[in-house]
């Protein structure tokens, strides 16, 4: 017999044995895990849903922000870029300025440096050419110069006329000292004797007459008598000579001045 | 020849005795309960989960899934039933590569054991499901006159499930114990690995149909043909 009955019956009492303890340890624990972590995973898909949206609000509000942001950037960056052109339009122009007024000075100062140096060589030259005459003159001057320089003071004392003869010779009278002749030179008597007869015969009187050597007079003769003179030496030639020219460097400054720096620079060429 | 494992009788005392069927019941229980409790003894519902955790879940909710497709609709309830149909069967064709081991399922005794199970909790499915009546009126659809005939199909069934089981795994048994005294040496594995085979399908086979059964007791849909061997 292949069916024992008593086996039977027990192994359906085992299989519902087995089928309870199979409940208790197996699917409940299981199926109870499983639900779980449903749950679990439900609430997390739900509170990552809820973060989505929070993270989409919180993205759309900054974004609006930034958006906000940008604009406010791009105004005070218009804002700042007017302000700093007109500044820089300003600066330049200040500069510009500075620049054109330096620019104008350095002119002016070359310019006046350029006079400066234009008159010192003038003045320079002028020296020179004086101190070559005096030097010459000076090694000229001699005995044979002498007595032509006192023929030359004789006759211009006998052109004498006039005022200014009236003039000297009045002082002659009224003079209480005796009358200065001054030469460069010590005069020889028969010059002297000369020019005292030459005296004597202008005013027609017997003047008194004191010889003195000037060695400044370079070579010439000089009759002084109470404040009025009388004189030929080539000193006064100079000394004319010297005014002369001072006087046309100051007319041709006169003008220089008034003329713009253009009109300078011709002049300087 | 020995055909059952019932006749390894260990200790008998009038009616009582204790076979080699039975103890190797107690041994598959024991293995079963004690392997589920010290799994589901350190459960988790983290994401991050033990193998073995992972091997029971997909096990259990793999039964839940096939009882759905068989057409009930709540498969938690029918699971303790089933799904322990399932594993005790599958669990005692596994362990036939045990040696020394005499499947449970290879005595008629048990297969009938089982078969009176489902021939029982059937109706009661059943008629908890649609209440006596409605249980009682499916016996004379669509006619009075299949009365009869309704009640021969489920006896029949009944001893089909018990004979195709016990045969199944009877003969994998028998067949490994010719072929080890014919061909010792290597045929005999290719043939439990067969019978591990034989064994899946007619641990499916089995639950399936103990569902099918259930899901056309609980007027859920009517049962689909299946081609059983």
């Amino acid at each position: 017999m292949l069916i024992d009955w008593f086996t039977v019956g027990a192994q359906a009492l085992n299989f519902l044995i087995l089928v309870w303890l199979m409940k208790r340890f197996l699917y409940q624990p299981i199926l109870h895990a499983i639900d779980e972590r449903e749950k679990r995973i439900a609430k997390e898909l739900a509170d990552a849903d809820a973060k989505r949206d929070q993270a989409q609000k919180e993205h759309d509000e900054f974004q609006h922000r930034n958006e906000e942001f940008d604009r406010q950037r791009a105004a005070l960056l218009d804002k700042a870029t007017d302000e700093v052109n007109a500044e820089r339009k300003r600066l330049l122009d200040k500069a510009r300025q500075a620049a054109d007024a330096l620019s104008a000075k350095r002119r002016d100062s070359l310019t006046r440096e350029q006079q400066d140096l234009h008159e010192k060589m003038t003045r320079r030259t002028q020296e020179e050419v004086f101190a070559i005459a005096r030097k010459a003159l000076t090694d000229l001057a001699g005995t044979g110069l002498e007595e032509r320089m006192s023929e030359v003071f004789t006759q211009r004392l006998r052109e004498l006329n006039g005022e200014s003869k009236a003039g000297l010779a009045e002082a002659l009278k009224s003079a209480s000292d005796p009358a200065i002749v001054r030469s460069a030179f010590d005069l020889p008597s028969e010059e002297r004797a000369t020019i005292q007869n030459a005296i004597n015969e202008t005013f027609s009187a017997d003047v008194h007459l004191r010889f003195e050597t000037a060695p400044d007079l370079v070579s010439g003769i000089e009759l002084h008598a109470n404040g009025r003179k009388v004189a030929w030496s080539i000193k006064d030639y100079l000394v004319s000579l010297e005014k002369g020219i001072a006087e046309l460097l100051n007319e041709e400054r006169r003008p220089e001045d008034k003329s713009t720096p253009a009109s300078h620079g011709t002049l300087l060429e | 020849m020995r055909l059952s494992p019932d006749q390894i009788i260990f200790w008998q005392h009038g009616f009582f005795k204790l076979n080699a069927t039975i103890v190797f019941t107690w041994g598959l229980i024991v293995f079963l309960v004690v392997g589920s409790m010290l799994i589901t003894r350190k459960l988790t519902s983290e994401h991050t989960r033990s193998r073995w955790q992972n091997l029971l879940e997909i096990i259990v909710t793999g039964i839940q899934q096939q009882i759905k497709e068989v057409g009930l609709r709540n498969p938690a309830k029918y699971l303790g039933f089933l799904g322990t149909l399932f594993l005790f069967v599958a669990a005692a064709s596994l362990c036939t590569v045990i040696p020394g081991y005499e499947p449970p399922t290879g005595s008629l005794s048990t297969t009938a054991a089982l078969a009176l199970c489902v021939l029982i909790a059937v109706p009661m499915f059943g008629i908890e499901d649609q209440g006596w009546s409605g249980y009682l009126k499916s016996y004379i659809e669509p006619t009075f006159i299949m009365l009869p005939f309704n009640l021969i199909s489920e006896v029949s069934r009944t001893l089909a499930l018990a004979v195709r089981l016990f045969g199944n795994m009877m003969s994998g048994a028998m067949i490994i114990g010719i072929l080890l005294s014919i061909t010792p040496f290597i045929f005999p594995v290719v043939m439990t690995l067969l019978g591990l085979l034989t064994g899946m399908v007619q641990a499916y086979i089995f639950t399936i149909l103990a569902a099918v059964y259930i899901a056309a007791a609980t007027g859920t849909r009517k049962p689909k043909t299946i081609a059983a061997t």
